[in-house]
């Protein structure tokens, strides 16, 4: 070993300790600094940093709830959920993609166009993206697939509870339908609700139920790593189902009046007069709902929407009609009423009126008269006359404020969104309308022209309520809401609105019997229907002559609406009905019938106008639930 | 004489070691995302790297002294070799493609800086005149230039801290250090202005990491959520959600610290920092020890120059240090960078033990 000149060894030892202690120092500093750092991240700043790193880690999953069913008054299904089965391929887990393809190839029906759109998407995923391969699986498909799952690593199966409505376009403008939820409903008030759901009650009884039908979302906390893959799942809490409705509907009722209209523009709304229970609730046409869930197409969708018929309007609930003779009844209970209307007084009918002290003629739809009427002729025949001097002498005041009292020129109430209100003139209308107003116009608002609309829906109600002893229901679409876990039945309660004014004893009795006289009677408007009827009908048809042209009308400028409204059994009446026919003519030919078929199926459980047989096939597809 | 003695091996050194060596397969474990091949590949790099030290330790110092200038021209040499026929990977050209190998000259830089200049302070009296300092300034530049222009600026500052050291130590005058530092402080505009973007973004980040959570300050912010998480007792081994879950990027390399702190917390910290500051400790016992001037400056420096290896990762890890790519000792995995410190170690025990009993 080479020996090493010897410096001045100490001296240079001791300037080694001296830097070695500065040195120290500084990294004792140093270590204190880190330690700080560390301290603060650690202590003070832990819970935020925990935090964090839980958000890393978990993400909250919603699960869908299945949506409520929606049946009528017999359990039959008008709204279902159904799987819909889509098979998923995460390309990151396939071994090898030719293989796994010619595997599925014998399972699922797979054509060129699904392999050539599923490379494309697969182009624009991620790999570790699932990628759909085909959607809408048939059940056996998936069945297959399901069964061989084990062999094809890297494909899934997906099932997705979808809206369904078996029974097509049955009852559309009551039940309404859903579709996606729109990017404007998301962020709207109860966007938090909303959270999870595909699917939004757009119209109907799908819209106004919809807290009750959507039940309530459920979570699953999946731990997701950094590329948004699913480790594990951690914990879940399950959905709720929505509530099942039970609508008054009867699907077979509301089948056979949909039959009857053959897709004519028209409408028809039943009612019990005693509980307000819509029992059939029809515009026509009719169009099928299902499109809409997934996102009706575009070119699909014009057809309906410039459809000159116009499919799409809500008529029972929206179409505003001119009431025609219809609206005399309730003319008539207003006379009733005073102390100077004698019913059983004739007036002569010359085929036409005219005011005092003008030359302007009004005509009676019966061009030489009908010599001379009371009160039972007049509403029998339908007497334009005597309703013209009617009109006069009460006054435009009288008569709209007994409108009023039986629900015209209001909504009804009921459970379905976005009723229309229809017009009747009264003082406060007339008022802002800035016109004046000549007794003319008095006149034929006395035969239901003039500025007077209303809803199929609101005749129904109103004529409801001769029937039910003046007292008006609230229309219910929906019976009774059930919990589908605790069975627990929820019955909508009937609401009765004030009574309308009656302060002469007999003047319902008197006017239901002469509106029996419709029908019986042998000059009744609607004898033609009384054939056969093993129980009285109380009516009165309408024929509306349209000179404007109101939302939803298209093309043909003028023209007669037929209408008609009735209740039955007049004793003790348990159905109360308004049909309109558009551009139908006379009321009593084409609106009456179909009140009869179905008053007929309600009360007696068949139709004589139709062989029973026809409707076999309905029930046949149905699926009934108890 | 005990085998330790025999195979000159430092006892507290190789217990310390020994005890990272296990601290390591544990984190590594976890990090790797409880995968047993890569903890048996990380236990066979231990082995070599435990292997390279005893083999390092059985060398007399006086070799080392007498091939340090010989060593350090053939590190020279490399480095002009990488910028000449490198291979480019990731953007910098670092490695020479040896076969199967690939080893990085700048990693062995860190070793062979600090024995060249130690060989060439302990030839004169110390402290060193100014033209000494001046041409060992020269010697140091040379090769952190070259490492500067592949480019690879951390190890580059590190090869140049690890001369700085050794000038330090070797005792330049307290007005030296200060004329230096204010030079250096003079200088910093112009460095910044020729640094690369991504090198500018490493600092601005440092001070900014919420500026780009999703590019550049991904690291620094998924690094500290790690740290932050784990708090006092950490959540235990294996339960690193940032690691497993793969939000936390090298996760086996230079941020398994992170990984670490997620498991441990700051109890864990504390005795990770206390086990590396007694190998600081120890090794500056060792050059105290130490029987001549080379053996003294060269242990004292490689023992700080660990320390600073110790706190720039963990500074990084912490965020208070810009996102460079320095290794833990021991704990990250990585080959060159841990047979290097493991020759350093080795370089220790052997100034340790060859030490002539008379005095």
């Amino acid at each position: 070993m080479r020996i090493i000149p010897l410096k001045n060894d100490s001296q240079e030892l001791r300037l080694f300790e001296s830097r070695i202690l500065v040195a120290a120092i500084l990294g004792v500093l140093l270590v204190l600094g880190l330690l700080t750092r560390l301290g603060y991240l650690q202590i003070l700043k832990h819970h935020y940093y925990a935090t964090l790193a839980q958000d890393n880690r978990v993400s909250p999953v919603p699960i869908a709830p299945a949506r409520g069913l929606i049946l009528d008054r017999n359990g039959v299904v008008l709204a279902d959920d159904f799987p819909v089965f889509t098979l998923q391929v995460t390309p990151d887990r396939v071994p090898n993609m030719n293989r796994l393809l010619a595997k599925l190839k014998p399972l699922v029906a797979l054509n060129a166009q699904d392999i050539r759109e599923f490379h494309r998407r697969l182009a624009q995923h991620k790999p570790f993206q699932s990628v759909t391969l085909r959607a809408h699986l048939s059940e056996a498909e998936a069945a297959r697939v399901a069964v061989n799952l084990t062999r094809l690593t890297g494909a899934t199966l997906h099932a997705q509870l979808r809206r369904y409505y078996p029974l097509g376009g049955l009852a559309t403008a009551a039940i309404g339908y859903v579709s996606r939820i729109t990017q404007t409903e998301l962020h709207g008030h109860n966007a938090d609700r909303y959270v999870g759901y595909r699917d939004i009650g757009q119209m109907g009884i799908e819209k106004s139920y919809q807290k009750e039908l959507m039940g309530r979302i459920g979570y699953k906390d999946v731990e997701m790593d950094a590329r948004g893959r699913a480790v594990k799942v951690l914990g879940r809490i399950l959905p709720h189902a929505g509530h099942n409705l039970y609508l008054n509907i009867d699907a077979q009722m509301q089948a056979i009046g949909e039959q009857m209209l053959n897709n004519r523009p028209g409408t028809v709304v039943a009612l019990n007069p005693r509980t307000g229970a819509v029992l059939t609730f029809i515009s026509s046409p009719i169009y099928d709902p299902n499109p809409f869930v997934e996102g009706i197409r575009e070119n699909a969708y014009r057809a309906l929407a410039t459809n000159p018929d116009g499919p799409l309007d809500n008529r029972a609930l929206n179409g505003l009609y001119p009431p025609g003779s219809t609206i005399k009844p309730f003319y008539a209970y207003a006379a009733l009423q005073t102390r100077w209307f004698h019913p059983h007084k004739h007036i002569t009918c010359p085929g036409y009126y005219h005011l005092p002290h003008s030359a302007h003629l009004f005509h009676c739809w019966k061009p030489l008269g009908m010599g001379r009427v009371d009160l039972k002729d007049a509403i029998e025949q339908s007497c334009d006359v005597y309703f013209y001097r009617l009109a006069f002498k009460q006054g435009i005041n009288r008569m709209t404020r007994y409108l009023t009292d039986f629900g015209f020129g209001h909504r009804t109430g009921i459970d379905l969104p976005g009723e229309y209100r229809g017009l009747v003139p009264t003082k406060a209308w007339i008022k802002a309308s800035g016109q004046p107003w000549y007794p003319g116009q008095t006149v034929i608002t006395g035969i239901g022209q003039g500025p007077l609309l209303v809803t199929p829906l609101q005749l129904a109600d109103a004529v409801a309520a001769i029937a039910n002893h003046g007292i008006r229901m609230r229309p219910e679409v929906v019976r009774a809401i059930v919990n589908p876990v605790t069975h627990h039945v929820r019955f909508r309660k009937p609401h009765a609105y004030p009574a309308v004014p009656r302060r002469r004893k007999n003047s319902l009795k008197r006017l239901i019997g002469d509106m029996a006289q419709v029908v019986e009677g042998p000059h009744g408007t609607a004898r033609g229907i009384a054939y056969g009827l093993p129980y009285k009908v109380a009516g009165k048809t309408g024929t509306a002559q349209l000179w404007s042209a109101a939302p939803g009308f298209k093309g043909k400028h003028i023209r007669s609406d037929a209408l008609f409204i009735a209740f039955a059994p007049v004793s003790h009446p348990r159905i109360a009905i308004a049909v309109v026919v558009e551009h139908a003519g006379f009321g009593a030919l084409a609106a009456a019938p179909i009140a009869r078929a179905l008053m007929n199926f309600y009360l007696l459980g068949h139709v004589h106008a139709r062989p029973q047989n026809q409707l076999r096939p309905l029930v046949a597809q149905a699926r009934i639930r108890p | 004489m005990t085998l330790f003695e025999r195979w000159h091996i430092d006892k507290p050194l190789f217990s310390a070691l020994a005890v990272l060596a296990v601290i390591s397969l544990v984190v590594l474990y976890s990090a790797s995302g409880e995968s047993i091949s890569f903890a048996l590949s990380d236990a066979v790099r231990l082995v070599i790297g435990f292997g390279v030290m005893i083999a390092v330790a059985q060398i007399p110092p006086e070799t080392y002294r007498r091939w340090s200038v010989p060593a350090f021209a053939v590190g020279v040499l490399g480095l002009a070799a990488v910028l000449a026929i490198g291979v480019v990977r990731f953007g910098a050209r670092r490695w020479i493609a040896l076969g199967p190998l690939s080893i990085q000259p700048s990693e062995f830089m860190k070793l062979l800086v600090p024995m060249a200049l130690s060989w060439f302070f302990s030839r004169s009296h110390l402290p060193p005149r100014l033209g000494r300092i001046i041409a060992a300034v020269l010697i140091l530049l040379i090769p952190v230039l070259l490492i500067a222009k592949e480019p690879d600026l951390g190890t580059a500052l590190i090869v140049m801290l690890s001369g700085i050291i050794v000038l330090f130590l070797a005792g330049i005058g307290w007005r030296t250090i200060l004329i230096v530092l204010m030079m250096g402080a003079a200088a910093a505009p112009v460095l910044w202005a020729h640094m690369h973007h991504y090198q500018r973004q490493r600092i601005y980040i440092l001070f900014h990491p919420q500026a780009d959570p999703l590019g550049a300050g991904y690291h620094a912010i998924q690094a500290m959520i790690a740290v932050g998480s784990g708090g006092l007792f950490g959540q235990g081994w294996l339960n690193s959600s940032q690691a497993h879950l793969h939000f936390l990027p090298d996760s086996t390399t230079d941020f398994a610290f992170a990984v670490f702190c997620q498991e441990f917390g700051l109890i864990g910290n504390l005795a990770l920092l206390s086990l590396y500051l007694f190998i600081v400790y120890r090794g500056l016992r060792i050059a105290f020890s130490a029987q001549d001037s080379y053996s003294r400056l060269l242990a004292g420096s490689l023992s700080i120059l660990f320390f600073f290896d110790v706190f720039i990762n963990m500074g990084m890890v912490a965020g208070i240090l810009p996102v460079v790519g320095v290794p833990l000792p021991l704990l990250s995995y990585g080959g060159t960078s841990l047979i290097i410190i493991m020759a350093g170690l080795g370089v220790l025990m052997s100034i340790h033990s060859h030490r002539r009993l008379v005095n």
